[in-house]
């Protein structure tokens, strides 16, 4: 086995063997990057492999968290069966929002993700009765074995985990192959008997379906939601993580998650102009390293793959 | 096997394919030949459901294929290459034909089972068909031109088509490199059995392979049959191989 290959792992035991000896004000800071690593490796499964422009990713975090906010502080369903509902009623809301958007190529098909994505803002911001509105839901009900912060640091890396693997695996499955495919070259790929409006639509819907078990960690950890984390913003911010790790690199947004949640909460105690560092990170990152801090060591360290250096753009046109 | 009938095609106003006729008979090379701008690539796209006749019909094996999107018509056996490179840029040789293997099986959905693991046999096959099997593990961009332009038939083969549709397949490429295509063509004719419709701007490999031809002058197919027959033929003659003597 690679030394490469044995990372992931010795990072997971780490993490393992962390909470006993971190305070609190830590661990809460590695359950919310857990949560955000998952969101940004669902977006990446379409972004960076499967080569499509999606621009408002955040709703389907949002549609699995407020469904099991829901289903758990407006009535009396099993725990167990708000846990499921949740990643399925966001790949509802991807089969819906993706039926429309598959039709459609490069940045239409970001325009329309982002229009349809607020749509949806819309209707959970405006829907008071359900949603509570703008403030969002407070205090959702948990198990009492969830409601510790060590049950949630754990429950949430061992869920990061096991999606992790199962995306890569997908990743790595002929499934995986073709949408690399059809990212590389859509025309070509229709020309050898591909139907990749189906293809992306199923693309689509799985990351969504992984971005709604984000958003039931993101309910555990913080017991709360918000309009807030499905909005525009909260989706640049996700991409901007996929773009700093690298969208070449399976672990990369991952990487670009754990960075940009250190910095925006350390930087936050400091001063209000998060964005202006947020900002200065980006630009510096577009300049020094278009292909990503991850894509750059895979590049110079372990000379794998060759990346496109026209990066994410050259893959645009499909 | 192929027979185009009375199609035609207009982009915005302008009549790219008129009257376009062929017969492509099976275990033949059938080429189209034709004058720059004459519609043969359009009349490719037609074929291969790139683009949408606007009249006439496409029939494969006695089924109407006009207007069916590209994917289905790659199912019912139909296969092409393309005039300029088009390939998966960021794979490597092998996982390209794979891709196209694990089409022609349906197996392009699996989600679990690692990709390394399937059509492994068949696709070395393909790539050792066409010598490839050396470059497998090359990535597709660190590839000569000429490997490349063998690569686009490769993917094309991955689909064990009846009938391959190339588009200029020897276009660019040196005169060493263009026998290596004639050879590969002729062996898939003659050994496997294989239906080939070409477009070609090199004559002499045109008389070469071909064993039938179309001419296609202004969208308008104006001659069709045995090579000896259309090189008699004065129409063709004033269109187009009067031009080149």
């Amino acid at each position: 086995m690679k030394f490469r290959s044995i990372i992931p792992f010795i990072v997971l035991a780490v993490l393992l063997a962390l909470p006993p000896v971190l305070p609190r004000y830590y661990l809460y800071l590695l359950a919310s990057i857990f949560v955000t690593a998952l969101l940004a490796t669902s977006l990446n499964f379409i972004l960076g492999f499967g080569g499509l422009l999606q621009l408002h990713h955040a709703v389907f975090f949002g549609v699995g968290a407020y469904t099991f906010s829901i289903l758990l502080y407006k009535t009396s369903v099993p725990f167990v069966v708000a846990l499921m509902a949740a990643p399925v009623a966001a790949a509802v809301i991807a089969v819906l929002i993706g039926w429309f958007c598959v039709r459609l190529r490069g940045l239409y098909f970001g325009m329309l993700t982002l229009a349809l994505g607020q749509l949806v803002w819309a209707i959970i911001y405006r829907w008071s009765a359900l949603t509570g509105g703008d403030d969002g839901l407070h205090g959702i009900p948990l198990p009492e074995s969830l409601s510790s912060l060590k049950a949630a640091y754990y429950l949430t890396l061992a869920v990061l985990t096991v999606c992790m693997a199962i995306l890569y695996l997908i990743l790595k499955s002929p499934f995986g192959l073709t949408l690399m495919a059809i990212r590389d070259n859509p025309v070509r790929s229709e020309s050898v008997g591909i139907n990749i409006r189906r293809h992306r639509l199923a693309a689509f819907v799985i990351s969504g379906l992984f971005a709604g078990i984000a958003g039931v960690l993101f309910v555990i950890v913080e017991k709360s939601v918000s309009p807030s984390i499905l909005s525009w913003g909260e989706s640049a911010e996700i991409m901007i993580m996929c773009l700093l790790g690298g969208l070449t690199a399976f672990y990369g947004p991952a990487l670009g998650a754990g960075i940009i949640v250190f910095l925006s909460m350390k930087v936050g105690t400091y001063t209000e102009y998060w964005m202006l560092v947020l900002g200065i990170t980006l630009l510096i990152l577009v300049l020094v390293l278009p292909q990503g801090i991850l894509g750059f060591v895979q590049d110079k360290l372990f000379k794998g793959r060759a990346v496109s250096k026209e990066g994410w753009g050259a893959n645009a046109s499909g | 096997m192929l027979q185009v009938k009375q199609v035609a095609k207009a982009f915005s106003g302008f009549q790219a394919i008129a009257r376009a006729n062929l017969t492509v008979t099976k275990g033949q090379v059938t080429a189209v030949i034709g004058p720059n701008g004459a519609g043969k690539s359009t009349l490719f796209n037609l074929i291969t459901g790139h683009l949408r006749p606007d009249k006439g019909q496409i029939l494969f094996k006695g089924e109407e294929i006009g207007g069916l999107p590209p994917h289905a018509i790659c199912r019912k056996g139909v296969a092409r290459s393309f005039q300029l490179i088009n390939i998966f840029p960021q794979l490597n040789t092998f996982e390209n034909v794979q891709v196209a293997v694990l089409a022609r099986y349906r197996q392009s959905n699996k989600l679990f089972t690692p990709a390394r693991k399937l059509v492994v046999e068949e696709t070395n096959e393909v790539l050792n068909k066409l010598d490839l099997y050396p470059y497998r593990e090359r990535l597709c961009n660190a590839l000569s031109y000429g490997d490349q332009k063998v690569l686009e038939l490769a993917i094309a083969l991955g689909n064990q088509p009846e009938i391959l549709l190339l588009d200029e397949p020897t276009a660019g490429m040196s005169p060493e490199e263009t026998r290596t295509i004639v050879k590969l063509i002729k062996n898939l004719v003659q050994n496997e059995g294989l239906t080939i419709l070409l477009t070609e701007h090199d004559m002499d490999l045109v008389f070469d392979v071909a064993e039938r031809l179309m001419v296609l002058h202004q969208g308008q197919t104006i001659a069709e049959g045995p090579p000896d027959e259309v090189r008699r033929d004065k129409a063709v003659q004033n269109a187009y191989l009067g031009e080149t003597g």
